[in-house]
């Protein structure tokens, strides 16, 4: 019985992410996503390229101690250049800037307005007036957000690390990504940048079917994510942030106030995370499925 | 109740019919609606059969708030609707046989008249080469395939009105409501509109169109459910309905000088039920007269002008066909003066 209604949910997922994506990523509204994407790759990538260059000049001088000339080295010193911080560096900047900053605001902007731009246009109600679940709905936008977010910040993440390997030349990336342990240190950041975008995807889709105005409550959640290494440990565990970042294969900074708390081992926290959106998104569909049409006022 | 129910052979209906007569009703069962405080409609009673029906009321009745009922978008306070026997909160089964062109003027962002149908039918769950094809038959029969594949934004009015009409009824459903459709149409328009319900009603389909024009509605409809103030204040046929109009007293206006000698001579003739002295807001002094015999009135009203000693400026029917109906049907507590 349920099994031959999946044909026909796959289907109606498939259109309503079509639907959906071409007003996500390809309408006017979407330009300031596509900024917001592309800003830590340009930072990066001035990091990498414009930095502090020492010029050492020395007198070269013979065997018996007299000048022969002068001798003028440039060397490259931006901290993206120096392999013992970089790793560092760039684990900062992809915490904050990725991470807390690009993916966060980026959920905000891409999940809430999942169902809360309808609200404003008036046109959820044909959603409504389709022969389709309420649940499927929820599904088909949750979907279309994530291919939304995916994409955009996927690339924002692979191309940050671009500029992370270049600012140390060719053959020194090549030789860190094939025999280092560079190749698993891009999965990592693209792993933490998809469970990101899925976790704080179901949080935001949710968020902005229970408040009106969603952008408080998002703005609280950014506070406690950012406030989050001085809770005590068990509080730490109520958070996004810290499931992504006890991913993360270089320790990220705490803050000198920390509290350590002990990372969650990756097999706890990816289901765990997993977890968590499937019972965000049985939320959203239970509150989908009671939700009146009320735009407020006559049309 | 009326004469025009289609046949039953006409009815796609699936045979896994629980009763034969709740698959082909709308039913509302002592339904109130609060918004919050605010009065929606309360305790409908109401059937609703085949054939066309229209819901007829002035602003704030309640026509939307039913329509929005019985399609599940707002859920009741109180009551049980049951729509084809089926309920409002599964859409999965309730849009494979309703479609609903609702009020609100608006569309998803970026459309076009095409893509928007033709989106919409694939969240239904229909093929993309058989989506395409019924939004195209639909949009055909609004009178829009020429520009189908233009911006949505860029229609007028009635031309948005026409594609929201093609979107109900794109996915060929047998129960169609809509939400005055034939707001913001030119004559022309309107008529074609008229003329498509009834093609589509004999079609077999069973449509409930809501109008605040009686007129309209009787061009439209075999029956007639009028709503006042959130309650269904009559039903039944249009003849029915217009009969009682026929016999109920008719508010005239009369502008003149002296319209106290005035009303002293149409109640010494028995003209009217009632006179009422009115100042219009530009000051001048005025008469309203409910007749009973509106024909009868402005004859006698030509020999009273004849005698010459009372000056008249203007005459005017007071209400328009539906003010007059609810004039008669209210018990006429809503004023107009
Ligand atoms: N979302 C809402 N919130 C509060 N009150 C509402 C809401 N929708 C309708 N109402 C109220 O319910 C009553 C019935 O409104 P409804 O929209 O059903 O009337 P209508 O007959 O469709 O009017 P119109 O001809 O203007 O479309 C009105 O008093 C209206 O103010
Ligand atoms: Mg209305």
């Amino acid at each position: 019985m349920m099994a031959n209604h999946w044909p026909l949910w796959r289907r109606q997922i498939a259109a309503i992410v079509r639907l959906e994506v071409r007003k996500s990523l390809f309408h006017r509204r979407a330009l300031i996503l596509y900024l917001l994407a592309l800003a830590p790759v340009l930072l990066v990538a001035l990091l990498a390229n414009i930095h502090p260059t020492l010029v050492r000049t020395s007198a070269v001088l013979d065997a018996t101690g007299h000048y022969v000339r002068e001798r003028t080295v440039v060397q490259r010193h931006g901290p993206l250049q120096d392999p013992a911080v970089a790793p560092l560096v760039f684990a900062d900047l992809y915490n904050a800037m990725i991470l807390r900053s690009v993916v966060f605001f980026g959920c905000v902007w891409i999940f809430m307005n999942l169902f809360r731009a309808e609200l404003v246009d008036r046109s959820l109600h044909f959603y409504f007036l389709a022969a389709v679940r309420r649940e499927v709905l929820v599904a088909g936008k949750f979907i279309a957000g994530l291919v939304t977010a995916l994409t955009l910040f996927s690339m924002s993440t692979a191309g940050a690390l671009f500029f992370y390997y270049q600012a140390r030349g060719y053959d020194a990336a090549m030789r860190d990504i094939w025999d280092g342990h560079g190749m698993a240190q891009v999965f990592t950041y693209l792993g933490m940048t998809w469970l990101g975008c899925l976790g704080y995807g179901a949080l935001f889709l949710t968020m902005g079917l229970f408040f009106r105005n969603p952008i408080v409550p998002a703005l609280v959640v950014y506070g406690w994510e950012w406030l989050n290494f001085l809770l005590p440990p068990v509080l730490k565990k109520i958070s996004i942030i810290h499931y992504l970042t006890s991913l993360s294969r270089v320790p990220l900074p705490e803050g000198g106030a920390a509290i350590v708390a002990v990372p969650t081992p990756a097999y706890i926290s990816i289901p765990g995370l997993v977890v968590m959106t499937g019972v965000l998104l049985y939320l959203a569909s239970r509150r989908i499925r009671s939700m009146e049409i009320n735009y407020g006022g006559e049309a | 109740m009326t004469q025009h129910a289609p046949p039953m052979s006409a009815s796609p209906a699936d045979a896994a019919s629980p009763s034969a007569d709740s698959a082909r009703t709308v039913v509302f069962s002592n339904v109130s609606k609060f918004y919050g405080e605010v009065l929606g409609v309360n305790g409908v009673n109401l059937t609703v059969g085949p054939g066309i029906t229209s819901l007829v009321g002035p602003n704030g009745s309640g026509k939307t708030t039913l329509m929005n009922l019985m399609t599940g978008l707002v859920r009741p306070s109180r009551g049980r609707i049951s729509v084809l026997g089926m309920t409002t909160d599964e859409p999965e089964q309730l849009f494979r046989q309703v479609g609903y062109c609702a009020q609100f003027d608006s569309f998803p962002r970026g459309v076009t008249a095409r893509g928007f149908v033709t989106g919409f039918l694939e969240v239904h769950g229909f093929r993309r080469e058989e989506a395409d094809r019924l939004a195209g038959a639909a949009l055909e029969r609004v009178g829009m395939l020429a520009v189908a594949d233009r911006k949505v934004a860029s229609f007028s009015k009635g031309m948005r009105q026409r594609v929201r009409l093609a979107q109900a009824i794109a996915h060929q459903p047998t129960l169609l409501v809509f939400d005055e459709p034939l707001n913001g149409l030119d004559p022309m328009a309107r008529a074609e509109s008229i003329a498509l319900f009834r093609a589509l009603a004999a079609e077999g389909l069973f449509l409930i169109i809501s109008s605040h024009i009686l007129h309209e509605a009787d061009m439209m409809s075999d029956r007639v459910v009028l709503l006042n103030q959130g309650y269904v204040v009559a039903e039944g046929s249009v003849q029915g309905v217009r009969a009682a109009m026929d016999d109920q007293p008719m508010q005239i206006l009369v502008r003149c000088d002296r319209p106290a000698a005035l009303a002293a001579r149409i109640f010494a003739q028995e003209l009217a039920v009632e006179a009422r002295l009115l100042t219009l807001p530009n000051g001048d002094p005025a008469l309203l007269v409910r007749a009973r015999d509106a024909d009868r009135f402005y004859l006698r009203l030509n020999s009273i002008v004849a005698e010459g000693d009372i000056a008249l400026y203007a005459v005017a029917p007071a209400d328009d066909d539906l003010q007059a109906v609810y004039q008669y049907l209210i018990g006429g507590q809503g004023g107009t003066a």
